[in-house]
């Protein structure tokens, strides 16, 4: 077990770098640069003070050279700063990253809430009416483009209701806990509603899968009532591979977070990362996408580590 | 008593055997009536690909009428304009049924590559094991690590004389390859284990001939699903692409941008909004049924037996 986890956290290496290479590379391929949109900003787009800011800011050296520049920053914990505001990075996400992770966290737990008695049921009375219904609803919620959902609360919603309406400010955590959830309630639902389809999907198929193993029948057959077939047979083998479904969407609800946090105004990281992307802040791009990578490899790592725990048949060696 | 047998087994090998059309006319309505559905997402996806080939059925009026009419901007549904008109004046109804073509172009297109590509690195990886496996996998790893739609605006902000459509497809048709090539390997593993495997390999079929003829058709399936529910997830990325502003540029009908377009008229004229959303719904709706469907009939772990 031990062995096992080191050689994971020793691949997490190779993974990160072949991240931060590829967004390195693309991120430079963009067209246009920071350097126009700061010189356009002053007016001054004379070629010296252009160059002054390149040197400024490590753009005039070659690309592999600035590469091999980053990555030793990184490997001292320095993401860099952004060459826009001039803020570090790091201190940037400090800031943001919470918020962001608050919203995946509870995006999560709202698809989990929906998704699994939804799956569960489905499984059970598969090609009944309860299982159409429920399904349509699940995949009705994937299928639903939160973005235009959202702009339609907003819009609709602020006339005969108080909630769904984004306030004026963003209320921290720290200042008002109940004031932030509230806040957080509908985009996080609606973040998590795309979730719930695959979530139900996944519990869904297990179910089924699970329901037709022989040691079902047997409890069937000694004369156990559903119930207890369910919860005590079923549903304990059914959950493990959900678990893993639930770990990689991850990488989706922070993709998800992007769109939430515009229409939201939220001041999250998926917000920041779209200014960023817009304004070629490449310290901020890089670091933003690293960053995710390394929680994203985490949380795999965690899922299969859980998994293990939870299923005793496996033993990683 | 074994004659008996025998005899009733010549009996039913002399009746006469229902045809091709006739078999798969009964398959057909057993699907319908066992996964209704399915079959509903199926009529749909049959629909929307005839739009977006032949708009011309669906509608006669041009999507992008010059000069634009616009006397008639922002009026409501009505018997002439189904789902009333847009800023310039152009008919809703129509510009949503070309815009399906650019939905279905980026669906299928998406759904061509990350197929191909995910059983390629799948069955490479999950029949040869090794190094090849070993290098795959760690692909697959940075794949997955790579924030999808975060990485997706990245890249369709670079590579700026390929055209957008193709700038989009690529990168959405990778991610999602890389991440469903992890259950074909696994697939793959599992086929490669069978008995007729092992069997093929003494009597010396060569490795292209065994994955040809026992690993591809066990991995299928997975990949059929997969596509069905893929083009639904494709069809909700170019819509928030072209939300978010990086999509197809106009004048080309896209569902998505039309959302965006519309925003800020949303108050005062909510068809704006509200057909677009539904053709996505729909669309998306009925790919994911459809697979949905279609993975309860291939799988023979999910069939039902009760």
């Amino acid at each position: 077990m031990q062995r096992y986890i080191i050689r994971r956290l020793l691949l997490v290496i190779p993974t990160l770098l072949g991240v931060s290479l590829v967004v390195f590379t693309i991120v430079r391929l963009v067209p246009g640069d920071v350097i126009s949109v700061i010189s356009g900003d002053f007016g001054s787009s004379d070629k010296a003070s252009r160059e002054a800011l390149k040197k400024e800011f490590g753009l005039d050296e070659n690309i592999p050279k600035q590469y091999v520049n980053w990555i030793g920053d990184i490997v001292r914990f320095d993401l860099g700063k952004s060459i826009l505001s001039n803020r570090t990075v790091s201190s940037e996400l400090k800031n943001r990253l919470p918020i962001t992770f608050q919203l995946g966290i509870m995006a999560i737990f709202f698809s989990m809430l929906v998704a699994i008695p939804i799956g569960l049921v489905s499984a059970m009375r598969q090609d009944t009416k309860w299982d159409y219904i429920g399904r349509s609803f699940a995949i009705g919620l994937l299928a639903a483009p939160g973005f235009a959902i959202a702009l339609m609360l907003i819009t609709f919603a602020s006339r005969y209701f108080i909630w769904g309406v984004p306030p004026k400010g963003y209320i921290h955590l720290t200042d008002d806990p109940i004031g932030n959830i509230r806040m957080l309630i509908v985009p996080s639902m609606l973040l998590g509603a795309g979730l719930a389809g695959s979530v139900m999907r996944f519990t869904r198929s297990t179910m089924l899968e699970v329901l037709r193993q022989d040691y079902i029948r047997t409890a069937w057959s000694k004369g156990l009532g559903e119930r207890v077939i369910i919860l005590r047979h079923a549903m304990r083998n059914a959950f493990i591979p959900v678990i893993t479904v639930i770990g990689l969407q991850l990488p989706v609800v922070v993709g998800g977070t992007v769109i939430i946090e515009t229409v939201y105004s939220i001041p999250g990281m998926g917000r920041y990362y779209i200014e960023s992307v817009n304004n070629r802040d490449y310290p901020v791009i890089q670091g933003i996408n690293l960053v995710v990578a390394l929680v994203v490899v985490f949380a795999n790592l965690g899922v299969d580590l859980m998994y293990s725990v939870l299923d005793p048949r496996i033993r990683y060696s | 008593m074994a004659s008996s047998t025998t005899a009733a087994l010549e009996q039913y090998a002399l009746q006469p055997q229902p045809s091709g059309a006739v078999r798969l006319r009964r398959g057909l309505i057993r699907f319908c009536r066992t996964k209704p559905l399915g079959a509903f997402g199926a009529v749909i996806v049959i629909m929307l690909v005839a739009m977006a080939f032949f708009p011309g059925i669906f509608t006669n009026q041009n999507p992008n009428p010059s000069p634009p009419p616009l006397a008639e901007r922002y009026e409501g549904p009505s018997v002439s304009h189904w789902f009333g008109t847009d800023n310039f004046g152009r008919d809703m109804y129509t510009r949503l049924v070309y815009g399906a073509r650019t939905s279905i172009t980026i669906g299928f297109g998406v759904v061509l590559i990350s197929s191909v590509l995910a059983a390629l690195l799948g069955v490479v990886s999950g029949y040869f094991g090794g190094w090849a496996d070993m290098l795959i996998q760690r692909l697959v790893d940075i794949g997955i690590a790579l924030p999808g739609l975060i990485f997706i605006i990245l890249v369709v902000t670079t590579l700026q004389n390929l055209p957008v459509t193709l700038r989009i497809i690529m990168p959405v048709g990778i991610l999602v390859a890389l991440g469903s090539s992890r259950v074909i390997r696994g697939a793959a593993i599992s086929a490669k284990q069978n008995q007729y495997v092992e069997a093929a390999r003494v009597i010396g079929a060569t490795d292209t001939r065994i994955i040809g003829r026992h690993v591809l058709p066990n991995v299928m399936a997975i990949v059929i699903v997969g596509a069905s529910i893929q083009i639904g997830g494709a069809v909700l990325v170019e819509s928030a692409l072209s939300f978010l502003g990086y999509g197809i540029p106009p004048p080309t009908p896209s569902w998505g941008r039309m959302l965006n377009e519309s925003r800020q008229q949303l108050s005062n004229y909510p068809h704006l909004v509200i057909f677009p959303t539904l053709a996505i719904f729909l669309t998306v709706y009925s790919f994911n049924m459809l697979g949905d469907a279609l993975r309860d009939v291939l799988d023979p772990r999910l069939r039902g037996s009760r």
